[in-house]
């Protein structure tokens, strides 16, 4: 059985904080899930994956955010307590339901939940998710710990089922990839067959039915907020005139620093973990009796407008600080020496940090950057591409997934990405904007999720682009999620359909699609270039599992390769596909056998015919 | 209780992420309060992969530049780049066995000398031990226990405030049956290895 469906309470055990989660929605007796996939928050949907096959609840992996959203509202009112779990940018994608399903409501509790990535460990931009929930009117939940976060889910699905109204729940990636002790509790039994009552005055936003909806929207947020004044996740620690309001992760960080410094007899701690709406009273009497607030929150200053507002309505004239020059900054994520700096500096306390080393003796170390895996298709379809237009010039618009990396040298393969499926829609624009040749690149996973209408909009307005699909047929990214294109029985999963992508291309209306195996070199190249001199729209799949998943599966076996005395060193392996498994010895060029999985890219370019199979 | 903290930096694939894991059992089988943050996602492609663990009173689950107690290296170049979490007190335990980053395999940067990275740890932090936890692996059985070849350098030389038998109990926990009796045999290895290192 799964680890965290075990109906052991009291079991204590260590979990990451996306685990905690997920056992936190199976404590709450969640009955439908949904999801797309997104680091920081992937591994809740991966052990709700698992366990939905061992449990009655329903969990699917849906096409995007936005499906995602709108398939879990439909649970939520149809009663069932439905949990719908994204990372900061997908809820960008969800962001048309969301706003006006706060207005609907749900009739079983509803879960939203966001995962920030302050510092961008593994996103495109690090926007703060809390002014979703201020700008859509929804409660929300930030936790400051891991076993807090498994608390808090199963108060956000009361608290949603006591409004009638989704909750946000918002973690940042220092809460998801976190590891602490967690106490398993009792499971609430699952209740996983809903009833949709008609409601059409509720459930049918034309104007009329919107403009009475809005106005009880807004009074359920005064209801939120008499319960965000009362809450216990919005506790105060200590006593004195030094006040500090914090939220998130940076509460423990505040929490050490006054220890360390030595003000904890005249400094308070107000932590906001109901965050939205905000506890009015409740900071307006905090301010009070303060001589100054210093005000801890990574990302924008959401509370500290709010702390200021409230001050001035009070009338209390103390200076109220957060972020500034001296202070805190809007960007990446907060540590416990620099909270603890900024504390010393704002308080006027005196505070020593412990001498750091110099470093100024230490030769330069080589750097390390991400690379696409040895025998990873991708390069080998970048290479491709680059041969087949060489004489062009080529601007190419690229997506979201492992392929990203493909804009690196020596590939060299990626000019633009701004978010899921803008590949597609903005080669559109530099096909029209430029006479340049434009080549774009979407993973399957990626043009599932929102590739489609560009390519639809291509279609449509006659416009002029090469797209290639890389189907690896999995979510390789993220760690090796199913998507519409692949075949379930691979995961011992049967009752799914499958969408088949070229077939989906030509439905479209694309009248130029070819099909290539990128391991194939000489064939391919000669395939994409009659895709590139096509005038119009053409699509090229690039047909290859990903070598991980298929590493995984044992649907590869590596036969590694080597590089024989035929070599004279014109190092085109290295300097054109630079695949991680190359090495070089005493100035020769080798291929380590225990990474290589035998792809023969470089076998096929090498001038020298020198690479051949390593025989046993 | 006081507070211990542990940077451990390593290469993607060399199993850090597993050796935390086992730590943290360990933690819970001593009853030693721990909070673990670890970096996923894009950084796993061949990049370097962090941990940081707080052992003790410490409520916060990261670690600031400057202020680990412990530095647990699984690849020296790397080790060495981690110096900025290290202070004068900073106990360094490390691997020698090196995994050149593929900007030097191909001729594109520099790979600093073992003998110097040793000597610039040894020189500015409190202590140093230095061990080929590859070497010693491959003579446990198997590559793939490089990990808990320094787990127990770590444990050895880290005064974490748990016992040897509490993080061999955690071992049988947490790695798998088919790799135990490498596994026990790894973490003596690199307990002897640390006690003897000179």
């Amino acid at each position: 059985m799964h680890k965290l469906l075990n109906d052991s309470p009291g079991e204590k055990i260590m979990l990451l904080g996306n685990e905690a989660i997920a056992r936190g929605a199976i404590e709450a007796g969640v009955a439908f899930a949904t999801t797309y996939p997104g680091t920081p928050s992937s591994e809740i949907s991966l052990n709700l994956f698992q366990m939905s096959q061992e449990s009655d609840f329903y969990f699917e992996y849906s096409t995007n955010e936005k499906v995602a959203l709108e398939v879990a509202a439909a649970a939520a009112n149809s009663g069932l307590r439905t949990f719908c779990m994204m990372k900061h940018v997908g809820l960008n994608v969800a962001a048309d339901p969301l706003m006006t399903l706060a207005y609907v409501g749900v009739t079983g509790g509803m879960v939203i939940l966001t995962a920030d990535d302050p510092a961008m460990f593994s996103s495109q931009n690090e926007q703060d998710n809390r002014y979703y929930a201020k700008f859509g009117n929804l409660p929300m939940l930030e936790p400051s710990s891991v076993p807090e976060a498994k608390e808090m889910i199963k108060y956000a699905f009361d608290l949603s089922e006591q409004l009638s109204q989704p909750v946000l729940l918002r973690t940042t990636t220092r809460i998801n990839h976190s590891n602490a002790f967690v106490t398993f509790g009792d499971m609430k039994p699952m209740e996983t067959k809903g009833k949709f009552i008609r409601e059409p005055s509720r459930c049918v936003t034309v104007p009329a039915v919107a403009r009475q909806l809005h106005a009880k929207l807004l009074g359920k947020m005064d209801k939120a907020k008499g319960l965000s004044e009362i809450s216990d996740l919005n506790p105060i620690e200590g006593s004195g005139k030094f006040g500090i309001i914090v939220n998130g992760v940076s509460f423990y960080y505040a929490k050490d620093a006054v220890k360390d410094l030595g003000i904890e007899g005249n400094t308070k701690v107000l932590r906001l973990g109901f965050s939205n709406p905000m506890p009015e009273k409740l900071i307006k009497d905090f301010v009070k009796d303060c001589e100054k607030v210093l005000v801890i929150e990574e990302g924008e200053p959401f509370m500290e407008e709010a702390v200021k507002a409230f001050a001035q309505e009070a009338g209390v004239m103390i200076p109220i600080s957060g972020k500034s020059e001296a202070l805190f900054s809007r960007l990446s994520e907060y540590d416990p020496a620099m909270v603890r700096e900024k504390i010393a500096v704002f308080f006027g306390i005196n505070y020593t940090p412990k001498t750091k080393l110099d470093t100024a003796d230490v030769p330069e170390i080589p750097m390390r950057p991400p690379n696409l895996c040895s025998g990873c298709s991708h390069r080998a379809t970048f290479y491709e591409v680059k041969q087949a237009g060489k004489d062009m010039d080529i601007i190419c618009p690229t997506d979201i997934g492992c392929y990203t990396l493909g804009f690196l040298p020596p590939l060299n393969m990626g000019d633009f990405v701004i978010c899921m499926g803008s590949s597609v829609s903005t080669s559109c624009g530099f096909g029209k904007a430029t006479d340049q040749k434009v080549v774009s690149f979407i993973g399957d996973s990626t043009f599932f999720h929102s590739g489609i209408t560009g390519l639809v909009n291509a279609v449509f307005n006659n416009h002029n682009f090469t797209l290639v699909i890389l189907e690896n047929d999995i979510t390789a990214m993220t760690g090796h999620q199913p998507h519409p294109g692949v075949d379930m029985e691979r995961f011992g999963l049967d009752g799914f359909g499958r969408v088949n992508i070229e077939d989906l291309v030509r439905t479209l209306g694309v009248k130029h699609v070819s099909i290539v195996k990128p391991f194939k070199v000489k064939k391919s190249i000669e395939i994409i270039r009659e895709a590139l001199e096509y005038k119009g729209v053409s699509v090229i799949i690039s047909q290859e599992p990903c070598a991980l998943y298929a590493k995984s599966l044992k649907l590869l076996k590596p036969r590694a390769f080597k590089v024989s005395d035929k070599c004279v060193d014109h190092r085109d392996c290295i300097n054109t596909i630079a695949c991680p498994s190359f090495y070089l010895e005493d100035g020769k060029v080798k291929i380590d056998a225990d990474t290589c999985v035998g792809c023969a890219v470089c076998a096929q370019i090498c001038p020298e015919n020198a690479i051949t199979p390593l025989k046993k | 209780m006081e507070t211990t903290r542990l940077i451990i930096v390593a290469v993607g694939g060399q199993g850090n992420l597993l050796a935390s894991k086992v730590l943290g059992e360990a933690a819970l089988i001593s009853d030693v309060p721990i909070r673990m943050s670890e970096i996923h996602g894009m950084a796993q492609r061949g990049g370097v992969v962090e941990s940081a663990i707080v052992f003790g009173d410490a409520t916060s689950s990261i670690i600031s530049d400057g202020e680990a107690d412990i530095l647990l290296g699984f690849e020296p170049s790397e080790t060495l780049r981690a110096l900025s979490r290290c202070n004068k007190g900073t106990k360094v335990i490390t691997n020698t066995a090196t995994l050149p980053p593929f900007t030097v395999s191909i001729g594109k940067g520099v790979y600093p000398e073992v003998e110097n990275i040793k000597e610039l740890l040894k020189a500015k932090c409190a202590s140093l031990v230095a061990i080929d936890a590859m070497k010693l692996a491959k003579e446990a059985g198997s590559p793939m226990s490089v990990n808990i070849v320094l787990l127990g350098a770590l444990v050895q030389s880290g005064s974490l405030g748990f016992t040897k038998e509490n993080v061999i109990e955690a071992i049988k926990r947490r790695t798998k049956k088919s790799f135990l009796d490498k596994n026990l045999k790894a973490f003596e290895l690199g307990f002897e290895a640390a006690q003897n290192y000179k």
